[in-house]
């Protein structure tokens, strides 16, 4: 069974079309590294995985759940622009009231090894606005991690980030990735993006343009695929 | 009901969050005062007329400070994109809207409850004399005011103009609710009790309450997720 | 074909509005106690008509939208509810001459004209708020929804206007003849008005419909040249 399963799906605003017909699968266990321009319908795409949109047309299933039930958002993790984090909740309470809403058995607990896991242990009472940007991208992380998600979905994460969290984010999505979870992420940076994926997806104009594995060309060439698959 | 369960931990974060920073609550309150100055300058405060006018003053009062609580309410969960994670998350979007509202209830009684005794003092009115049932009729209209609002809110989240659009919509919509809720309390400001003919007003109340939280229910969702 | 049935009922209708007005004008005699100013009902009471069966009309078609998403009954309840709008005002204007005429004010919060400014008030948020939404999609599903909440308020508030006014009385604006009933030759042009009325309102809402989808597709093309 595959992790993400995406078949036919459409979606429009009023009548443009911003996905067309976008039929893939994903292995669990693989990193997808979904690579497009501006305005590709990369972030549609993602937003349409993670059940934030509904598609015109086609069906998404996430382990074999149709990506609609709720079933399926409490085993996918988001990561995207904005950090989702509350700025007048303390890194716990931010932490609790997601496992809750996720419904953890031990949100407490969770939220607690979490914020262990990200070095904010110390800093848990504190309030998050008055964080620095690189805390505040750990507790993202927390967060987006905490509910032990089989799929996730990351759009643009290493954009701004600092080295240190880089390398935190990374090795926490290579020890996700040895778990046997799923991950899909969109990225402009692709050497970051590249060197983690084991698949390579590129989205052009709302359609589906290459979808294989992650080649050694790919690696030590970055811009291949968008010079190979990219404009017409 | 895990639900019910949902709806509540929303809620108390919203609670919890607005406690914190008092911003809405503060900015209402202050505006509640203000407009019961107002109205001294636009009737005569000692006049027999007030007694007519009580409930009508009120609820022009509750509705126009708790308009300033309401368009927070989505509006909030805009910074940091966590409305988003709040949709992608388990909980379905009407347990997210009645955890809002509830959260809403709260502050707005709140205001409310300040207001009421300032309200006395300002215009002589005594108001405790039928405590009760006007607890139940401010808590029956302010639901009404309260599910309606979120809702908007909810439409509104993502528009530059929502500041401005909000007002435009709520008041004409809760106008039933208004009409209930003036009669009903200028009765029982004047001490007398909900009788035979007022019930009608009560029931009315109720009714939209009813109806309105139904349609909220139902079609948030919709609205949420595109 | 389209075109050949927009102009057949344009036709109809100025054919009807025409031979309506001279029935009014001229052969109608004046009413007992109103004087000349009566004839005003034959476009007050239409344009209520017209305005409340538009307002019901696009709760019916929002509802559709929601459940099917099919574009057209999004352009239909906004067209419809622009023309409920219109004649909602023309109902206000010739209800303010009428009561000017028989009162000498020009505004009396009579329940029917109260009602009437509280619809224009719900519909015209409608609209502003179809306006300020850019997304098609959204704008057509927050406009269903905002749509569904109006119609249900526009009934409930037409019940408690009554009972308020019950409680509140004030002067009504309603037509009496000697006999307190309407005369059988003014109740069938009212009707016939009506329909004049009606057949207007259709030929609006089609040319309406029209330019919400051209609008639509111009949107869908402006993004697609963006893309690119």
């Amino acid at each position: 069974m595959s992790a993400i399963s995406v078949q036919g799906v459409w979606k429009y605003f009023g009548d443009f079309p911003a996905l067309r017909d976008i039929t893939f699968d994903v292995e669990p266990g693989a990193c997808l590294a979904l690579l497009g321009r501006n305005g590709a319908g990369k972030t549609t795409l993602l937003r349409v995985l993670a059940g934030l949109l509904r598609p015109a047309r086609g069906t998404i299933a996430i382990l074999g759940e149709d990506a609609r039930r709720r079933e399926a958002q409490r085993r996918i993790g988001i990561l995207g622009h904005g950090i989702a984090i509350y700025d007048e909740l303390t890194a716990y309470e931010n932490l609790h009231l997601f496992g809750q809403l996720y419904g953890l058995r031990d949100p407490r607990g969770t939220a607690i090894e979490w914020l262990e896991k990200t070095g904010l242990d110390r800093v848990r009472n504190g309030l998050v606005r008055e964080f620095s940007r690189g805390m505040r991208q750990r507790l993202a992380v927390a967060r987006a991690f905490l509910h032990d998600p089989a799929v996730l979905l990351l759009d643009e994460p290493f954009t701004a980030l600092d080295d240190r969290a880089i390398g935190t984010l990374q090795s926490l999505l290579r020890e996700a990735l040895a778990g046997g979870r799923t991950i899909i992420t969109s990225t402009h940076q692709l050497r970051e993006a590249l060197d983690l994926a084991t698949h390579v997806a590129l989205i052009n104009r709302g359609r589906l343009a290459y979808h294989g594995e992650r080649t050694d060309e790919m690696l030590a060439d970055p811009g291949w695929i968008y010079r190979n698959y990219g404009e017409a | 009901m895990r639900f019910l369960r949902q709806s509540l931990t929303i809620a108390a974060k919203d609670l919890r969050a607005e406690v914190r920073t008092k911003e809405a609550i503060n900015a209402s309150v202050s505006f509640a005062l203000v407009i019961l100055l107002l109205f001294s300058f636009a009737f005569d405060p000692s006049g027999d007329q007030i007694k007519e006018m009580s409930g009508g003053l009120l609820w022009l009062d509750f509705a126009f400070a708790g308009v300033l609580i309401l368009n927070r309410s989505f509006a909030r969960e805009l910074t940091n994109d966590c409305l988003d994670a709040l949709l992608a998350s388990p909980v379905p979007g009407a347990a997210l809207f009645l955890g809002k509202c509830l959260a809403n209830l709260v502050l707005l009684l709140a205001v409310e409850l300040i207001s009421l005794p300032v309200f006395g003092v300002f215009y002589n009115v005594h108001w405790a004399t039928q405590f009760w049932p006007l607890m139940l009729v401010v808590v029956l209209a302010t639901w009404g005011l309260t599910v309606v609002g979120t809702m908007f809110s909810a439409m509104t989240v993502n528009l530059r103009l929502r500041e401005l659009m909000l007002p435009t919509l709520i008041y004409p919509m809760i106008i039933p609710a208004l009409m209930a809720a003036m009669q009903l309390t200028t009765v029982l400001l004047a001490g007398q009790p909900i009788g035979g003919a007022d019930m009608l007003w009560l029931r009315l109340l109720v009714g939209f309450d009813i109806i309105f939280t139904a349609l909220a229910l139902t079609l948030v969702e919709t609205v949420l997720i595109g | 074909m389209r075109q050949k049935v927009m102009i057949l009922m344009c036709s109809l209708a100025a054919v009807l509005l025409a031979r309506n007005l001279y029935v009014i004008l001229l052969s109608l005699p004046d009413e007992a106690s109103q004087g000349a100013i009566y004839r005003i009902i034959f476009f007050h009471l239409p344009s209520w008509f017209t305005s409340f069966t538009a307002y019901f009309l696009a709760g019916v078609a929002s509802i559709l939208y929601l459940v099917k998403k099919n574009s057209v009954y999004d352009a239909f309840a906004v067209s419809v509810t622009e023309i409920g709008t219109v004649f909602t005002a023309i109902g206000l204007v010739t209800g303010m001459i009428w009561a000017r005429v028989i009162w000498g004010v020009w505004w009396t919060w009579d329940p029917r004209l109260t009602w009437a400014f509280i619809c224009w008030l719900i519909y015209v948020g409608y609209l502003m708020l179809r306006r300020a939404i850019e997304d098609p999609s959204a704008r057509a599903l927050n406009a269903a929804v905002l749509n569904i909440f109006s119609f249900t308020t526009v009934i409930i508030t037409y019940k408690a206007i009554d009972w308020w006014r019950t409680q509140h009385p004030g002067p009504v604006l309603s037509f009496r003849t000697g006999g307190g009933r309407i005369e059988s030759g003014m109740e069938s042009m009212i009707l016939w008005n009506w329909l004049a009325l009606m057949l207007l309102s259709a030929v609006l809402v089609m040319i309406r419909m029209r330019q919400e989808q051209a609008r639509r597709e111009v949107d869908a093309l402006r993004r697609e040249v963006h893309a690119l």
